[in-house]
C-alpha cells in the first residue's frame, strides 16, 4: 500500500511516473493487509490471512444459528419456549473445540514469533534509528554516515489549512529518504531522544517502539526494490502525524554509489564550517533550516503557541547575548519539549539558524553568528 | 400504582438538598445515571470534533496539539464518566431490587462515591482553560510525553485519583450489599446474573484501581519531586509504567464489559421467555475472564521490545479469553434457541451486542495473536476493534438495560416507537461509523494523527458521516427517556410477559424504600 507501484520500475528513482494516479486510486479504497516484501511480512499476512478465515468459518456458524432461531423461534410464528436449561456434553463440547482452534492458530503464531526475534543472526548492515519529536535520525553504524529525516517541504507548506490534493505523497514524503540495498539482511537498532516514538513500515511487517535510553532490535531483509513508506505509530505530541518514514530499497552497487556521495557530501559540510560565512548567506540558509527544525513549534511566523511554544519573536534569550541564544539551541531546555540541537544540527546550521532568528520573525539584532563561534561553544 | 405516598415518613427531602444529601439507592441511581448520559454527550461532541476534522485529509478545524486534546479527553470522558457511572448507576438501581434489600448496604458511602463523581468530571474538563491545554497525551498517559502537559498536569492525576476513589467506595458498597443483604434462600447460585457480574467487577476493581492510582501518583512524584521511576536518564524505566497502566487498564475494559454481560444476560430470557441456559457455566466464566484479564495485560505492548518467553506467554493468556467469552456467547444463543422471541428495543440491543460484540471478539484474537498484532498495533484497527467492543458491547448494553427497566423506574412505558428508530439507526450508523476503520488500519493508517495521506481520504469520509449520524441519533435516545419520565402508558408491574426477577414484583415506579420486608426466594 505504501509501494507506489511505478518506483519499482523507475528503478529507486523518486517515484515521479504517468501511472502515479491510477496507483493511488487503487489504494485508495484498499482493504486489506499488504503482503509486503520480507520474510517476517510475508509470514505475518499470511498468518493474518489464516486467522481471517478462521474468524470467517466461525462467525458463519455462530451467526447462522442464531440468525435461524431469531427467524423460527419467534413467538408472531406461534413458538412455544423449550424448557431445557443446561446440556452438560454440549457445554463441553464448545468449550473444548474454540480451545483446539486456537492451539491450532497458535502454533503458526509461534513459528512466526520466533521468525520475528531472530535478530542474532549476523547481519550485513546495521542501522540506527532515533525518534525525535518529530523526525528521524539514521545512523549507518560501520559507514560513519548520519542524517536526520524530516517531512518533505511540499507536505509541510501545505499541511496549516492548505490544500493537499495536488500534493504528491502527502505526508508520507521526506526531505532525506533512508537508504538500503535489498536482499541483505538489514539490522536496525531503534531508541528515540525524547519521548516514545514507534517505526513502522507495514510493508516491512515490523513495528518497535522508540524508546528513550533503550535499543530495541529488528531485522529485515528486502527482497524487491521500491520505496516503501510508513508513520510513526506511536502517539508522540503535537506533530505526531507529521514525521513520516521513507525507505528506497536499491541494489547493491547504487546503494554503495549512495554512501560515497553522502560521505562526500559530508566532507563538503565539514569544509563549509571552516569558512567565514557572509550575512545573506547565512541569512537563506537559516530560514531553510528554522523550517525544519525550529518551526513546527515556534511556528513559521515566529509567534509560537501561546501557553504551550514560546515565541522567537521578541523573545527575551532571542534578543539577548549571542551566548544565551546559543547556549538554549545547543543544549535545550530540560523538562520541556526544547531539544539540545547541538546533537541534531552541524556547526553551519545552527550559526544560521540564530542568524536567522536574531534578524528576522520580526527580530533585529543585526549581527550574525559564524560556524567557528558555533564549534568554540561545542568544547 | 404509586406507593411512594404510602411512605411519607421516609420520604425523600424536597428540593436541592434531596439530591445532596441523599442516601437512597434509587436517587443515587438517578444521579448517576443523568451523569453518565450527561457526559456520554459531552465525549461524543469530542468525537464528532475528531471525525469533523478527519472528514478530509488537510487540516480544517483544529489544530494538532487541540486534536490530541480532544481524542485524549473523550477517551477518559467516556470511559470514567459515562460508561462506568452508568454501570454503577444500573448496580444502584437494580442490585437492591434483584437481590430483596431495601437500600445498599453503605448509603452514606454510596453518596459520597457519587458526589465525587461530578467533581472530578468537572475538573477534568475545566483543563480545556488551562495555560498549555487539557491533557493531549491520549487516555494511556505514557511517559515521558505525559510529563510535557502544561498545568493541566496535576489536575489530571488528581481527577485520576478521585475517580478511583469513587469507584473503589462504590465497588465496596456493591460487594457488602450482595454478600449480606441478599433476601432468605437467595443463595449465591440463586442470585441473577447481572447481581453475579457486578460482584465479580467490583472485585476487580478493587484489585486494579489502586495500582493505577500508584502508577499516576509516580508521575506526579516524577515531575515534581525528582524521583525517576519512569526517567530513563535517573535509572528509570517508562515501560514500567505501561506495564503498570495494562496492569489496570486490561481488566478496566471487562469492568465495563462484565455488567453488560449480565444485563443482556438479564433482556435475553426475558424476550426468548425461557430461562437463561447453563447459568452455573455462565457465572462460572465471567469469573474466569476476570481471572485472566488480570494475567494478560502485556497484550497491549508487544511492540515495546519484549523476550520470545514474555510475547508467547501473553499471547498464549490473551487468545485463551476466546474460550470463556465463546462460551458465555453460545449460552445466549442456546437461550434464544427453540424459545418464543420477540424484539422489544432491550431485545434489539442485546442481540445487537451479541452480534458484534462477538465480531469485536473476533478483531481481539485476531490482534491478541503477537506477530499479527505488529501490523495492527496503533493503527486503526485496534480503534475499530475497541469501539466494536465497548460500544456496541459496552454502550449497547447500557441502552438495553436503560430500555427494559425504564418502564419499571418511571412507571411509564417508554416510546416504542421511538426506541426501534434509535436502534436501527445506531446500528447502521455505527457500522458505516466503524467498520472502514478495519480498512483503514489494514492499509496502514495510524490512530491518533489529525491529517492523513491521500488514500486514506475515502474510507475516513465515510467513517465521518457514520459518525455524524451515529452521534445526531443519540438524541433520540435523550427523548425516549425524558418522554417516559414525564408520562405515558402505565407500566404494569411485571412490565414483560413472564420477566423473572425480584424487581418486577414491585409496583412500577417502586416504592421509596424497596423491600421493607424480606421476600422469600424458593
Amino acid at each position: 500500500m505504501f509501494r507506489s507501484k511505478t518506483s519499482t520500475r523507475l528503478n529507486g528513482l523518486l517515484g515521479v511516473g504517468l501511472t502515479l494516479g491510477t496507483a493511488d486510486a487503487l489504494a485508495a479504497w484498499s482493504l486489506n493487509l499488504s503482503p509486503g516484501v520480507t520474510p517476517i511480512s510475508r509470514a505475518v499476512f499470511d498468518l493474518h490471512t489464516l486467522l481471517m478465515w478462521v474468524c470467517v468459518v466461525i462467525a458463519i456458524g455462530v451467526f447462522g444459528v442464531m440468525f435461524w432461531s431469531i427467524l423460527h423461534h419467534r413467538k408472531s410464528k406461534g413458538a412455544v419456549a423449550a424448557k431445557f436449561t443446561h446440556s452438560t456434553i454440549v457445554e463441553v463440547v464448545w468449550t473444548t473445540i474454540p480451545f483446539l482452534i486456537l492451539i491450532g492458530t497458535a502454533i503458526p503464531a509461534t513459528k512466526a514469533i520466533i521468525l520475528m526475534e531472530e535478530t542474532g543472526e549476523a547481519a550485513d548492515i546495521t542501522i540506527k534509528v532515533t525518534g525525535y519529536q518529530w523526525k528521524w535520525k539514521y545512523e549507518y553504524v560501520d559507514e560513519d554516515v548520519s542524517f536526520f529525516s524530516n517531512l518533505a517541504a511540499t507536505s509541510r507548506e501545505v499541511r496549516n489549512g492548505g490544500d493537499p490534493s495536488g500534493v504528491k505523497n502527502y505526508l508520507l514524503e521526506v526531505d532525506n529518504e533512508l537508504v538500503v540495498p535489498v536482499n541483505k539482511r538489514i539490522r536496525f537498532l531503534i531508541t528515540a531522544d525524547d519521548v516514545i516514538h514507534s517505526w513502522w513500515i507495514p510493508a516491512f511487517g515490523m513495528k518497535r517502539d522508540a524508546i528513550p535510553g533503550f535499543m530495541n532490535e529488528m531485522w529485515a531483509s528486502i527482497d524487491t526494490p521500491g520505496t516503501y513508506r510508513g508513520q510513526c505509530a506511536e502517539l508522540c505530541g503535537k506533530d505526531h502525524g507529521y514525521m513520516p518514514i521513507v525507505v528506497v530499497a536499491k541494489s547493491e552497487s547504487e546503494y554503495r554509489q549512495w554512501i560515497a556521495e553522502k560521505q562526500g557530501a559530508a566532507k563538503a559540510e565539514q569544509a563549509a564550517a571552516g569558512k567565514s560565512w557572509g550575512k545573506a548567506e547565512l541569512l537563506a540558509r537559516g530560514e531553510q533550516v528554522y523550517n525544519t527544525a525550529c518551526a513546527a513549534c515556534h511556528q513559521a511566523n515566529g509567534a509560537g503557541l501561546p501557553g504551550v511554544f514560546p515565541a522567537i519573536t521578541g523573545s527575551a534569550i532571542v534578543t539577548g547575548s549571542q551566548d544565551g541564544h546559543l547556549d538554549i539551541v545547543m543544549n535545550g531546555k530540560k523538562g520541556t519539549a526544547m531539544q539540545a540541537f547541538a546533537a541534531q544540527l552541524s556547526d553551519t546550521d545552527i550559526a544560521a539558524v540564530v542568524s536567522y532568528q536574531r534578524n528576522a520573525l520580526g527580530n533585529s539584532v543585526g549581527d550574525s553568528v559564524q560556524p567557528s563561534d558555533v564549534k568554540a561553544k561545542r568544547h | 400504582m404509586n406507593t411512594a405516598s404510602n411512605h411519607d415518613a421516609h420520604g425523600p427531602k424536597s428540593g436541592i438538598m434531596r439530591w445532596i444529601t441523599t442516601t437512597n439507592h434509587k436517587d443515587i441511581g438517578n444521579m448517576y445515571l443523568i451523569v453518565a448520559l450527561a457526559m456520554f454527550f459531552v465525549g461524543g461532541a469530542m468525537a464528532l470534533v475528531i471525525r469533523a476534522e478527519l472528514f478530509q485529509p488537510g487540516l480544517q478545524l483544529v489544530n494538532p496539539h487541540f486534536f490530541n486534546q480532544m481524542t485524549t479527553l473523550h477517551a477518559l470522558i467516556m470511559v470514567f464518566g459515562a460508561v462506568m457511572p452508568a454501570m454503577v448507576g444500573f448496580a444502584n438501581w437494580q442490585v437492591p431490587l434483584m437481590i430483596g434489600a431495601p437500600d445498599m448496604a453503605l448509603p452514606r458511602l454510596n453518596n459520597w462515591s457519587f458526589w465525587l463523581l461530578p467533581f472530578a468530571a468537572v475538573m477534568l474538563v475545566s483543563t480545556l482553560f488551562m495555560e498549555g491545554g487539557a491533557p493531549a497525551a491520549g487516555w494511556t498517559m505514557y511517559p515521558p510525553l505525559v510529563q510535557q502537559t502544561g498545568d493541566a498536569f496535576p489536575f489530571l492525576i488528581f481527577t485520576v485519583h478521585l475517580l478511583g476513589m469513587s469507584s473503589i467506595l462504590g465497588a465496596i458498597n456493591i460487594i457488602v450489599t450482595i454478600i449480606n443483604m441478599r433476601a432468605p434462600g437467595m443463595t449465591l447460585l440463586k442470585m441473577p446474573m447481572f447481581v453475579w457480574t457486578w460482584l465479580i467487577t467490583a472485585f476487580l476493581l478493587i484489585a486494579v484501581m489502586p495500582v493505577f492510582a500508584g502508577a499516576v501518583t509516580m508521575l506526579l512524584t516524577d515531575q515534581y519531586f525528582g524521583t525517576s521511576f519512569f526517567n530513563t536518564a535517573g535509572g528509570g524505566d517508562p515501560v514500567l509504567f505501561q506495564h503498570l497502566f495494562w496492569f489496570f487498564g486490561h481488566p478496566e475494559v471487562y469492568i465495563m464489559v462484565l455488567p453488560a454481560f449480565g444485563l443482556i444476560s438479564q433482556v435475553i430470557p426475558t424476550f426468548a421467555r425461557k430461562p437463561l441456559f447453563g447459568y452455573a457455566s455462565m457465572v462460572y466464566a465471567t469469573a474466569a475472564i476476570a481471572f485472566l484479564s488480570m494475567i494478560v495485560w502485556a497484550h497491549h505492548m508487544f511492540t515495546v521490545g519484549m523476550p520470545i518467553s514474555g510475547q508467547l506467554y501473553f499471547m498464549y493468556a490473551t487468545v485463551l479469553i476466546a474460550v470463556p467469552t465463546g462460551v458465555k456467547v453460545f449460552n445466549w444463543l442456546a437461550t434464544m434457541w427453540r424459545g418464543s422471541m420477540t424484539f422489544e428495543t432491550p431485545m434489539l440491543f442485546a442481540l445487537g451486542v451479541v452480534v458484534m460484540f462477538t465480531f469485536g471478539g473476533f478483531t481481539g484474537v485476531m490482534m491478541g495473536t503477537a506477530p499479527t498484532d505488529v501490523q495492527y498495533h496503533d493503527s486503526y484497527f485496534i480503534v475499530a476493534h475497541f469501539h466494536y467492543t465497548l460500544v456496541t458491547g459496552a454502550v449497547f448494553a447500557i441502552f438495553s438495560g436503560a430500555y427494559y427497566w425504564l418502564p419499571k423506574w418511571t412507571g411509564y412505558m417508554y416510546d416504542e416507537k421511538l426506541g426501534k428508530l434509535h436502534f436501527w439507526l445506531t446500528a447502521i450508523s455505527f457500522n458505516v461509523l466503524f467498520f472502514p476503520q478495519h480498512f483503514l488500519g489494514l492499509a496502514g493508517m495510524p490512530r491518533r494523527i489529525p491529517d492523513y495521506a491521500l488514500q486514506f481520504a475515502d474510507w475516513n469520509m465515510v467513517s465521518s458521516i457514520g459518525g455524524f449520524v451515529f452521534g445526531v441519533v443519540q438524541l433520540i435516545f435523550l427523548w425516549v427517556v425524558i418522554k417516559a419520565v414525564r408520562g405515558g402508558e402505565p407500566a404494569t408491574d411485571e412490565v414483560w410477559e413472564d420477566a423473572e426477577g425480584l424487581e418486577w414484583t414491585l409496583s412500577s415506579p417502586p416504592p421509596y424504600h424497596s423491600f421493607n420486608e424480606a421476600p422469600k426466594v424458593s
